[in-house]
């Protein structure tokens, strides 16, 4: 198997070739948009799904400038993940107790999704916030089902009601509703029995439980690893019953969990829950924001584009454009370059923001290294005025006294003037390169440093 | 009902999705251009193909396509029946069966997979053949798992070495392992506690069971059975490998394929890790778990009537 490289890395490499441009064309975009589609198919996101969003996006991406400081590839992965969380939902982890207890709960969903143990930790989570929950073992078909209930039940220290076997789950559910009226349990979590959502008389008896005990709540567990079918096991749950909310489970393992986004788009129920693991309290509030880069695969790229957003200066880039394309370009600019890529925080900080080996490649020759930034500051501030904006006049003499008002030696100050000379040479070719694509129309833009 | 008609019954709702599709697409399809493959591919994916293998499986399929003139939708669906058949079909699926002697079989894969229900199953089918049958509850983490193993082994009749939740698993399986040995039995399985492939310490353990089985008979175990859900999606690739990785895994059994789960997953974790499948799951009666069989399963995915 090949290791998935990040949606970020496909989209930068995508757009490489795009530098300069100020708008994104429609081709640009669709080739981006095969990246998007390729990244949520492999995370599992259902087909369908993925057409209706990646339209979404292309529509937002074709429509929109992108921004001065950032690169196309950002600007559309932004799109992508903004899109991508308001799919999911707000974070809406709350149930709706009822008004008159107890606030009945029913858990629903295929075998194996993790029905039972999400039971236990649902009623856990209830029981810490000082509520006198229920358990209802339902799931008279699975081999000691009930036995398990009760075993996570006596862990939590909650009552397990049960009939056994023998009685039907719509009569076990209320009886277990009389049982909690009476004894003081102000919620009740029904575990059912796992089936096919295909199988009508299962279904059906689900329906029956339904009918008999009204449950305030009604959530589908799903496995975060379900692939397609996904999409077809929601619908058919949420027709049948009505769905409230969903639980997704066995988020804690390596699934990019595309299901996630399958089952919110066709039922359009919010995700309530996440099961982080085999213990019993190992059930969190859902984060949609979270689960959009974990499906994108994208890692903290979308912090550092906020960080990046909030410390740039728009005015200070136009600017700054301006003197490089008329060749003014200084070492005090430079300097001011190095101050706002300062402000951004710490730079192992972004560099480790950074996603993917295509940048950590490009990072490696520049070899930034917060101390030798330090240097370098210090070498620009030891210069003249006239210096700064001139460096061609900075002689043997002038570079030994830099050298010793900044403390560092002469070779040192010799590498940044060599360092500047280069990346001014490197500007003033991508300034007649764009000057010669836009007549200077539209500006490119220039590198943070180098 | 014979097992390629439950096969068939069992893969009814795969087939309304999938073949349906096909037929579709490629009854009274004349002209074989891009949108036709592009069409084929989407199809592919949504049977949980994956991308990886979808995309190979066209152009190997557009190669041969060319390369034998088809021009025909069914010409072409016979060349990827023939594509998907042959990447099944690499591996021997046969079980590694000691005809003299102890038959040793790990059974692991994540959570709710069906591993339980499929090591009843499997108990039943080597009852019914006449062989003596030990089943070890190596699951000693999850609530009442141990419990649901017992009743399986009562319902087909065999035996069962367990300890207490929370004992050691490797203590177990060595227990099974001696238990087999001195009553002489034909077959020993073991069944694991569900793990999720990057907890990284549950896999160390899963590595120790098998650790103390090779080392106290070499040789053992002769299989170790990665349980996969039908409905699961492309994580099952990480799971193979990784559990693999830990356990040496032999083959492959594909639990849940009576709902509408297309299962297809298979066909990259066939290609790209040179995995068989060697059981399928078609239902949840106790002999419902059949050998698979790549020509079988290709027939009943693609057959025409219902």
């Amino acid at each position: 198997m090949s290791a998935f490289s990040s949606l970020a890395e496909k989209l930068q490499n995508t757009f490489k070739k795009l530098k300069g441009k100020g708008k994104l064309t429609e081709k640009d975009v669709q080739e981006a948009m095969r990246e998007v589609r390729l990244a949520l198919l492999e995370a599992d996101v259902n087909y369908k799904v993925v057409k209706d969003f990646t339209a979404t996006v292309k529509e937002r991406a074709l429509g929109q400038e992108v921004m001065e400081s950032l690169t196309p590839a950002q600007q559309v992965i932004k799109i992508v993940n903004e899109e991508l969380t308001a799919l999911m939902g707000g974070t809406q982890s709350k149930i709706t107790l009822a008004s008159k207890p107890p606030t009945i709960i029913m858990l629903v969903g295929l075998q194996g999704a993790g029905k039972t143990t999400t039971a236990g930790k649902l009623a856990g989570y209830f029981k810490r916030q000082g509520r006198r929950p229920l358990l209802v073992a339902c799931d008279v078909y699975r081999p000691a089902a009930i036995k398990q209930l009760e075993v996570v039940g006596g862990k939590l220290e909650i009552p397990v009601f049960s009939l056994g076997e023998r009685v039907s789950p719509v009569e076990i559910a209320r009886q277990a509703v009389a049982h909690a009226q009476n004894h003081g349990n102000d919620l009740v979590v029904l575990d059912t029995a796992g089936r096919l959502h295909i199988n009508e008389e299962l279904m059906q008896e689900l329906e029956n439980i339904k009918t008999a005990v009204k449950p305030h709540e009604i959530l589908l567990v799903v496995d975060a690893m379900t692939g397609q079918d996904a999409v077809s096991v929601a619908e058919s749950f949420h027709q049948t019953l009505g769905l409230d909310g969903i639980i997704m489970t066995k988020l804690d393992g390596d699934t990019r969990g595309g299901a996630a986004l399958s089952v919110k788009a066709v039922t359009g129920r919010p995700i309530k829950f996440a099961g982080m693991g085999e213990k019993l309290d190992a059930l969190e509030p859902f984060h949609p924001d979270r689960m959009a880069s974990r499906i994108l695969g994208m890692g903290d790229v979308l912090t550092l584009i906020e960080k990046a957003q909030a410390s740039f200066d728009q005015a200070k880039a136009k600017e700054m454009e301006r003197k490089l394309r008329q060749q003014e370009f200084t070492l005090e600019d430079f300097l001011d370059q190095l101050n706002q890529m300062k402000s951004m925080g710490p730079l192992e900080d972004i560099l480790g923001m950074l996603p993917g080996l295509g940048q950590a490649k490009q990072l490696k020759n520049l070899q930034v290294d917060e101390k030798e930034l330090q240097h370098v500051e210090a070498i620009i501030q030891s210069m003249t005025p006239a210096e700064r904006r001139n460096p061609e006049i900075i002689n043997g003499s002038r570079k030994r006294r830099i050298a010793q008002g900044s403390g560092t030696r002469v070779q040192d100050v010799n590498r940044l003037l060599k360092q500047f000379a280069e990346a001014r040479k490197m500007m003033k070719q991508l300034g007649e390169m764009a000057g010669a694509a836009k007549k200077g129309k539209k500006g490119f833009k220039f590198p943070l440093f180098r | 009902m014979g097992f390629f008609e439950k096969l068939k019954a069992g893969l009814a709702k795969t087939r309304a999705g999938f073949v349906d599709k096909v037929n579709t697409l490629v009854t009274g399809r004349t002209k074989i251009d891009e949108e036709f493959y592009e069409e084929l591919e989407e199809i592919l994916i949504q049977s949980d193909v994956g991308v990886e293998t979808t995309l190979k499986l066209v152009e190997q399929v557009k190669a041969s396509a060319k390369e034998r003139k088809a021009t025909s939708g069914e010409e072409v669906k016979d060349i990827l029946k023939e594509e998907i058949e042959n990447i099944l079909s690499a591996k021997d699926s046969s079980l590694n069966f000691q005809e003299d002697g102890l038959t040793v079989i790990m059974v692991v894969g994540v959570n709710g997979a069906g591993k339980t229900t499929t090591i009843g199953k499997l108990a039943a089918n080597f009852k019914s053949e006449g062989k003596k049958v030990l089943l070890a509850a190596a699951d000693t983490f999850r609530a009442a798992a141990i419990e649901q193993l017992e009743i399986w082994a009562e319902r087909s009749g065999v035996e069962l070495v367990k300890h207490q939740e929370g004992s050691d698993p490797a203590a177990v399986a060595f227990d099974g392992l001696k238990a087999a040995q001195s009553r002489q039995a034909d077959v020993l399985i073991i069944d694991t506690a569900g793990r999720l492939q990057n907890k990284k310490n549950l896999m160390n353990e899963l590595n120790k069971i098998f650790r103390v089985l090779n080392r106290e008979a070499s040789g053992t175990p002769h299989e170790v059975l990665l349980v996969i859900d039908a409905t699961t999606g492309q994580n099952a690739l990480s799971q193979a490998l990784v559990f693999k990785e830990a356990a040496n895994v032999t083959g492959i059994v594909l639990t849940k394929l009576d709902g509408t789960a297309k299962g297809g997953v298979i066909i990259p974790v066939a290609d790209q890790l040179q995995i068989p499948v060697k059981f399928v799951g078609v239902g949840e009666g106790i002999d419902d778990l059949k050998p698979f069989d790549a020509k079988d399963f290709v027939s009943a995915l693609f057959s025409e009537e219902g």
